[in-house]
């Protein structure tokens, strides 16, 4: 039955076949649908805590580096969104004990846009947000 | 077992780096191929986990908009040289990998 799942995934909405990962987030067409998928919520704050490091300008958006950091006590989760995308949820890593509040990955921009960094920390949403300018976009063909 | 994963943690501050880098195609199913003009399937990582001594650190769930052969760098306070760290992945097509590595 999982087997058959995975391979009839829908191309346009894959279907989720490990009962954790959030598809719903995943499948959202926009932010504030995909945080409230996540969170059951929408509202963030955006807060100096929370460092976003990516390139002003991305020759390649396949392959768009971003480095997340925070000052935040107690951070229970890091989202990444870029909010262009035809999906803007790009990644959620949650955080166990003794996982530092940092966290460095490359992600795919369609085009320029925000990159917004979510972090959850004591059971409320800080953000910060950085626009990346995108010269070759790295989603469609 | 762990071809697909280059794993290092390094002491640093007040307990390790975890570098990562796996290698996978992270195909978003949005592209089509040139020449058949047909959707290539999406092809991804949905899940990755990272213990330090057997505790669980990082649980990740990834989309189709993490780039092709995914890098992954993060902090865990307390290591010190010595402990295993342990990084595994499991795709959309049921796949997996994982890898393990002791700090250094």
């Amino acid at each position: 039955m999982a087997a058959a799942m995975a391979i009839g995934a829908g191309v346009l909405t894959p279907r989720a076949v490990l009962a954790a990962w959030p598809e719903m987030a995943f499948g959202a067409k926009n932010m504030g649908a995909s945080l409230k998928e996540l969170f059951g919520a929408n509202a963030i704050t955006e807060s100096d805590a929370v460092t976003i490091k990516v390139p002003d300008i991305a020759e390649n958006g396949a392959v768009v580096p971003v480095a997340i950091s925070s000052s935040l006590a107690g951070v229970q989760s890091v989202s990444i969104l870029v909010e262009g995308n035809p999906t803007p949820l790009a990644a959620f890593f949650k955080l166990g004990k003794g996982a530092g509040g940092s966290i460095s990955t490359r992600v795919k921009m369609g085009k320029t846009s925000n990159v917004v960094a979510v972090v959850q920390a004591n059971g409320k949403l800080y953000s910060a947000r950085k626009q990346v300018k995108v010269t070759v976009g790295g989603c469609g063909g | 077992m762990g071809d697909s994963i280059k794993i290092r943690a390094t002491v640093s501050g007040e307990g390790c780096t975890v570098k990562a880098i796996i290698k996978h195609v992270m195909e978003t199913g949005q592209r089509k191929n040139v020449k058949t003009g047909k959707v290539i399937p999406a092809h991804f990582i949905k899940e990755v986990t990272c213990t330090h001594n057997g505790n669980e650190v990082l649980s990740a769930s990834w989309g189709t908009a993490v780039s092709v052969n995914p890098y992954l760098s993060f902090d865990v306070h307390g290591a010190k040289a010595g402990d295993r760290v342990v990084l595994s992945w499991t795709d959309n097509h049921g796949q997996s990998d994982s890898a393990e590595t002791l700090v250094r």
